[in-house]
């Protein structure tokens, strides 16, 4: 039962061989049973089967959305109202939202179940899920002959474990340099960063406000397609939601990759890389030539400066946004402070974790008087740089076809000591982000010992229909079909 | 340009965020590190380039001037930390 895709499940409840609530019952079996893994932290069964219940008297009647029924895993970055978020920080606490986020509310009216919310890193800073308040996650997937717990990778790593544990049928993540795409791909599931613009950050905890944006983690292309045509909208709420209506992302799936031309961007082959990863990535160039597309070496200049401009623009507005908690209306709140100055620096010092607390240091130093031309003004030109080596790019191809991670999932406690070296987990990933560009994550292929690697599309701004179609291409060559063992359940 | 304890000090008081004085020095040496790889960003000439205001070209949207929502105050307050009818509660600020 919990093996489900969200087609295949759309498909068996339509033809009333299951229902919502036997499906949602099993999947909230299964979340217990993971605890384990501690990718929920927050779990709403009552809620879920409250809304089964809903789904499937619309279901009878031959009524209902297009995820009518279907139970998903939410990141605790949306705000949920009722239910308790925290954005996997201390610092929002018991925060519980008085209103609904205009993402997760599309998914409500499509008739789809929440199953509860997932961990993360907080305020989705982190690639490991190592920085959340409530613990690491640990990745479904271990390396053969190893007992060693890896990373889900991050930010999303709640959501990316949940799905490749068959926790849910799908989740919702949030990408700001790669914590969609990355944590898809080192757990074998896909993840999906729209165009900057397409769904509204309405209602979802700010980290830099230019950069995130929230998509759909699945297990198969097709589903991706399914959950961003609901994730997405045009919302006035939102003021850079943008003016272009969504398109049927499942329809536009057909009609294969002849003739799609296909950029090989020669930055991304990095020294030091494992050469499973240039191997992986031949192949899924050869995959798609095989399928009629046209294969081109492609030049992105800039490609080597966007993490360190990622480092100054993400900061430098996580600093600002991170401002709002000072531990008056919501949230921590130190005790025992007599002036209002030691209730903002205690509250804020008590709330906040390491890895925050470093960023919101350097925001404020990159957009302080004296060094905010050196640097912050700097990095957005360095941004524009960016954004028009794709510009220029696309002029003669469709789609570009990268790694997605520079390796397989990592050892928990591997990478925490040396923030750098954290971060260089977001290379192939943040360039998409600073040029607003929608890049998707499929599995290719597993390593030597086992684990999941994934292969990353990059497409034109609002063309996700196309990165899909290329997505498609891929998994149908790829075929992975491999799954964790299931070792949570006896631990 | 490398950071010291007086500027961790200074930036840690503008971002309102607590640092005890064993943490300036250790923290010092994080900053620097980060800001030493952002430093390679100084070998692009950028004299001409302009900075990037938004990351898609789509003209900020006007809305009516009305009001849509509000009146909530009373739920609001059920998460603040310190309340007193519908206002939040901290220490004194005006002798």
């Amino acid at each position: 039962m919990t093996d489900f895709t969200l087609a295949s499940a759309r498909d068996a409840l339509k033809a009333k061989k299951i229902s919502s609530l036997e499906l949602t019952t099993a999947l909230v079996k299964a979340v217990e049973e993971a605890r384990p893994l501690n990718a929920y932290v927050t779990e709403t069964p009552e809620k879920a089967l409250e809304m089964a219940r809903a789904s499937d008297t619309r279901l009878a009647k031959g009524e209902g959305g297009a995820l009518e029924g279907l139970p998903l895993a939410i990141k605790d970055l949306f705000c949920t109202k009722g239910v308790r978020t925290t954005a996997g920080s201390n610092i929002l606490g018991n925060y519980v939202p008085p209103y609904e986020s205009t993402v997760t509310q599309n998914l409500w009216d499509a008739g789809a179940v929440m199953l509860g919310k997932t961990n993360m890193d907080e305020f989705a800073m982190g690639s490991s899920n190592e920085t959340s308040a409530h613990g690491p996650v640990f990745n479904p997937w271990m390396a053969k002959n190893s007992n060693s717990k890896l990373v889900p990778g991050g930010s999303s790593g709640g959501s990316s474990a949940a799905v490749a544990a068959n926790l849910c049928l799908a989740a919702t993540g949030t990408d700001t340099g790669g914590s969609i795409r990355q944590p898809a791909a080192v757990t074998g599931t896909v993840g999906l960063k729209p165009t900057y613009g397409r769904c509204s950050r309405w209602g979802i905890v700010a980290f830099a406000s230019s950069l995130d944006q929230a998509g759909p983690m699945t297990k198969t292309v097709r589903d991706a397609a399914i959950l961003l045509k609901s994730m997405a909208s045009i919302d006035p709420k939102d003021s850079t939601s943008v003016d272009i209506p969504v398109p049927d992302y499942e329809k536009l799936l057909e009609g294969g990759i002849k003739g799609l031309k296909v950029g090989i961007p020669k930055e991304y082959r990095m020294d030091g890389a494992p050469p499973e990863i240039a191997a992986l990535w031949d192949k899924g160039a050869e995959w798609l030539k095989a399928q009629g597309a046209e294969i081109m070496e492609i030049s992105l200049p800039h490609t080597k400066y966007a993490l360190p401009t990622y480092y100054i623009v993400a900061p430098a507005e996580a600093s600002s946004n991170l401002a709002r908690y000072d531990g008056v209306r919501f949230g921590h709140r130190a005790k025992g402070v007599r002036d209002i100055t030691s209730l903002y620096e205690k509250s804020r010092a008590e709330g906040f974790g390491l890895e925050v607390q470093r960023r919101i240091l350097i925001g404020t130093y990159v957009l302080s008087a004296g060094y905010y031309d050196a640097y912050y003004a700097r990095a957005q030109k360095l941004r524009t740089l960016i954004a028009r080596d794709f510009t220029e790019v696309y002029k003669k191809c469709d789609v570009i076809l990268t790694p997605a991670t520079p390796g397989p999932a990592f050892a928990v406690g591997d990478k925490s000591d040396d923030p750098v070296a954290m971060y260089l987990n977001d290379v192939f990933t943040v360039t998409v982000n600073l040029a607003g560009l929608p890049g998707l994550a499929v599995p290719a292929g597993l390593t030597a010992n086992g684990l999941p690697l994934g292969l990353q599309l990059i497409g034109k701004a609002f063309d996700e229909a196309t990165i899909l179609r290329a997505g498609l291409a891929i998994e149908q060559a790829a075929a992975f079909n491999h799954k964790p063992a299931n070792w949570w359940r006896a631990a | 340009m490398s950071v010291d304890k007086d500027t961790v000090r200074r930036i840690a008081g503008l971002a309102r965020l607590a640092v005890p004085a064993e943490k300036l020095e250790p923290l010092a040496g994080e900053l620097n590190g980060i800001f030493n790889w952002v430093e390679m960003l100084n070998e692009v000439n950028v004299a001409d380039v302009p900075a990037m205001t938004s990351v898609v070209a789509q003209k900020l949207k006007w809305r009516a001037d009305v009001v849509n929502d509000g009146g909530v105050a009373e739920e609001l307050m059920k998460n603040a930390p310190e309340h007193e009818s519908t206002f939040f509660v901290v220490p004194k600020v005006v002798e």
